[in-house]
């Protein structure tokens, strides 16, 4: 079946999963990424690319952060962005997804950022819209969050240069994760040869091994030698059905602190997709010290959306 | 009415008839097959050059939506539909609203049904109360009323022992119990075959095991208490392993598998259609080529369309959030067909899983077209090609996997009962 996500031309016309597109494309997106960097620094912190353009934040499911980066991507670029936030009840009061498209349609909407609990909605949103609007994916359900991966696979970059000689080890509930599975699409497709998952086997889907990842359920040994450490994080709702028996015990398991990171290579980075749970997945003393890099990946995740949001919209260096 | 139906080649799977054959109708019954009997004058010759002449199928599972979905589709739809897809009987489960737990709701489906042309209607009882999983139903009431046997539907049934009382009931009745394995605790919350496509989607998983584990259940219970059990819509290469067990301990027990499962797999999910959600879920290739392979040795006794027909908004939605189910009851023919083309299946062999084995499930005299028979016949085109399209369907429901497809082999002719209920 044809890509989804792009046109007829070929070109990248809406970014719903990074699963399937090739490394030229990713690493497009990271060099373009780069030239925003400077834009951020500026006294004015503005470019025209998407001036006249509509923007419209359609979150059906709340976010903080990801909304705001993606607000300040959009503002940058000079486009008019509008903030949807669409709780789960209020479509069940009436209005279907499609009616909210076709609504924003209607008013000239030129892009939608989307965040749905449902794995697959993106794609379903993009299949239904006017063939002049973009879909960004902002996270489905457990599917893709692929700007996150980017920004992640751009944090990489900058802290380790080229990805054909590292060893990365995603820690944590990989089985909820849209995070964790962008992160391996994008990872395994830049080439880098050993994409480990550390986690306990009730938070791994089965067949994970399958998407090109080692599976590790020791801790110390699941992050021994590696370059980058990434920990996703671990939802409270996950200790009270029967997965976890505690946030405790995952903590002294799995959580990564100052001793176990002392396993991993003496430079690796820590890195995490936020909101980080301090004390269950991650010690306040690794989450601020030296080698975390949680921060920066908030910053870089801005350049990166910019550079997502202007290449969609055909204002991209390519 | 008396009908002349010529030229055509006859296949009739019970009676091992499979040539050129012309069959007599008078008085809604099967009078001759070959030669007109004496002083035979039709009102109505058939011409079915080039067709085959097959008893009128038998579907096992057809949602009729009647009561509570007329929303999604009604009796005359649903029942059009049928008989444009060549069926002459099918069973309805129990799972409208209210579900079929009292003789009266049973009776006015009947009575609704008998008045409006189209198939045979066998309506299954619900096994508890409200299919709640808790009380019994009136079976002898309900069996009085027209149920050929009891099911459960896709209601969970969580008390294991409602179902041990449920067949030792049953049992004492000698009716039928059908259920569809599944364990309500290992499928909670899934929405996909539990494989690596779902876990490349991140959709929630459905194991195999949420259907051989409710399996082992039901035919250890089976075996003690002799019931007859109609297994429906198996979806596991695992679960025709146990079932083709149980049948060499002499466990009263037969299967079906539905086309949609016969056809498609978890492959077909990779671009999110919420036509491919479906229940019981597609399964991997192995369990696909299985079940296919099970049709062809008997090990599954027979082929359904669990039609289920929706109305658009159930599927206009993501993936999860979409309704399951296919709308199929016109696909069962040519679906069967193209598994009997693919796997080598002689045209006898194929059309006997989808008229005499379900009549014999049903236990109905239908299936088969001895003299003395009723007139149930559907006639087909077997080269005829088509490609499936809402416009083409007769059903209220479009929801289906196979849209734009292909398919070789067209219903021309249904007769019900003597009449000429389709290509009239």
């Amino acid at each position: 079946m044809p890509d989804p996500q792009l046109s007829s031309q070929g070109k990248l016309h809406h970014l719903l999963t990074l699963d399937g597109l090739p490394a030229a494309t990713l690493r497009q997106i990271l060099d373009t990424a780069e030239s925003f960097m400077d834009v951020g620094e500026r006294d004015v912190k503005k470019v025209p690319l998407l001036r006249g353009k509509s923007i419209f934040n359609l979150f059906f499911e709340p976010s903080t952060r990801t909304r705001t980066t993606f607000e300040i991507a959009a503002k940058r670029l000079s486009a008019d962005v509008v903030n949807l936030n669409i709780a789960t009840s209020s479509q069940t009061k009436g209005e279907t997804i499609l009616d909210t498209v076709a609504n924003l349609t209607a008013m000239h909407a030129d892009m939608f950022i989307v965040r749905h609990a449902q794995s697959g909605a993106a794609h379903f949103i993009a299949r239904h819209v006017a063939p002049h609007i973009s879909v960004i994916n902002a996270g489905d359900g457990r599917h893709a969050h692929p700007t996150q991966g980017l920004l992640d696979m751009f944090t990489i970059r900058r802290y380790k240069g080229e990805f054909g000689h590292l060893r990365v080890a995603i820690v944590g509930d990989v089985l909820h994760s849209r995070v964790a599975r962008s992160q391996i699409s994008a990872l395994t497709t830049l080439g880098v040869p050993e994409v480990r998952v550390v986690a306990p086997k009730t938070l791994l889907p089965p067949g994970v091994e399958r998407l090109g990842v080692r599976i590790f359920h020791d801790m110390r040994e699941g992050i021994r030698d590696c370059d980058v450490i990434i920990m996703l994080r671990l939802q409270n709702e996950r200790m009270k059905g029967a997965r976890l028996p505690s946030a405790q015990e995952y903590f002294k398991q799995y959580g990564l602190t100052t001793a176990k990171l002392a396993f991993a290579k003496p430079d690796a980075i820590v890195m995490h997709p936020g909101p980080m749970n301090r004390g269950v997945e991650i010690d306040s003393e690794v989450a601020d010290g030296p080698q975390s890099v949680i921060l920066p990946q908030v910053t870089y995740g801005i350049a990166v959306r910019m550079a997502v949001m202007a290449m969609l919209a055909g204002g991209g260096n390519d | 009415m008396k009908i002349h139906i010529k030229n055509g080649h006859l296949v009739d799977p019970k009676n091992d008839r499979d040539g050129r054959a012309d069959l007599y109708i008078a008085a809604g019954k099967i009078v001759a097959v070959g030669t007109a009997p004496a002083d035979f004058h039709a009102n109505r010759v058939v011409d079915a050059a080039g067709c085959i002449i097959c008893p009128g199928l038998v579907d096992l599972s057809v949602r009729l939506r009647e009561p509570g979905y007329e929303y999604k589709a009604t009796l005359e739809s649903e029942m059009l539909a049928a008989a444009a897809g060549g069926v002459t009987s099918l069973a309805c489960p129990p799972d409208t609203d209210p579900p079929l737990d009292e003789p009266g709701l049973t009776e006015m489906l009947k009575f609704r049904a008998r008045n409006l042309p189209g198939p045979r209607v066998y309506p299954i009882g619900a096994m508890t109360q409200k299919l709640e999983g808790a009380r019994l139903t009136e079976m002898a009431e309900l069996s009085e009323a027209g149920c050929l046997a009891f099911s459960h539907a896709d209601a969970p049934l969580t008390d294991t022992q409602v179902l041990l009382r449920a067949m030792e009931y049953a049992a004492t009745f000698d009716y039928s119990l059908w259920l569809r394995p599944l364990d309500p605790f290992l499928s909670r919350g899934g929405i996909a075959h539990d494989g690596p496509v779902a876990t490349r989607l991140g959709l929630p998983g459905i194991p195999t095991l949420a259907e051989t584990v409710a399996l082992s259940t039901i035919l250890l219970l089976a075996r003690q208490t002799g019931v007859r059990v109609h297994l429906r819509r198996l979806s596991a290469r695992e679960s025709v392993a146990m079932v083709r067990a149980a049948k060499l301990q002499g466990v009263r027990v037969s299967c079906d598998t539905t086309i949609q499962n016969l056809h498609l797999s978890e492959m077909d999910l990779l671009g999110f259609d919420s036509h491919f959600n479906l229940q019981p879920p597609l399964r991997s290739l192995a369990d696909r080529d299985a079940l296919r392979e099970a049709l062809k040795d008997g090990s599954i006794d027979a082929l359904c369309s669990d039609h289920t027909p929706l109305d658009e908004d159930d599927k206009q939605l993501p993936f999860g959030e979409s309704t399951p189910g296919a709308s199929a009851v016109e696909l069962l023919l040519p679906l069967t067909l193209k598994w009997a083309r693919e796997m080598a299946v002689p045209l006898p062999r194929a059309l006997d899983l989808v008229t005499w084995k379900p009549a014999q499930i049903l236990g109905i005299d239908a299936g088969h077209l001895s003299p003395g028979a009723p007139a149930d016949i559907c006639v087909f085109d077997p080269a005829a090609e088509w490609t499936v399209s809402p416009a083409l369907l007769r059903s209220q429901g479009k929801n289906t996997p196979f849209l734009g497809q292909r398919l070789q082999g067209q219903v021309r002719y249904t007769v019900i009962d003597g009449h000429l209920d389709y290509g009239g």
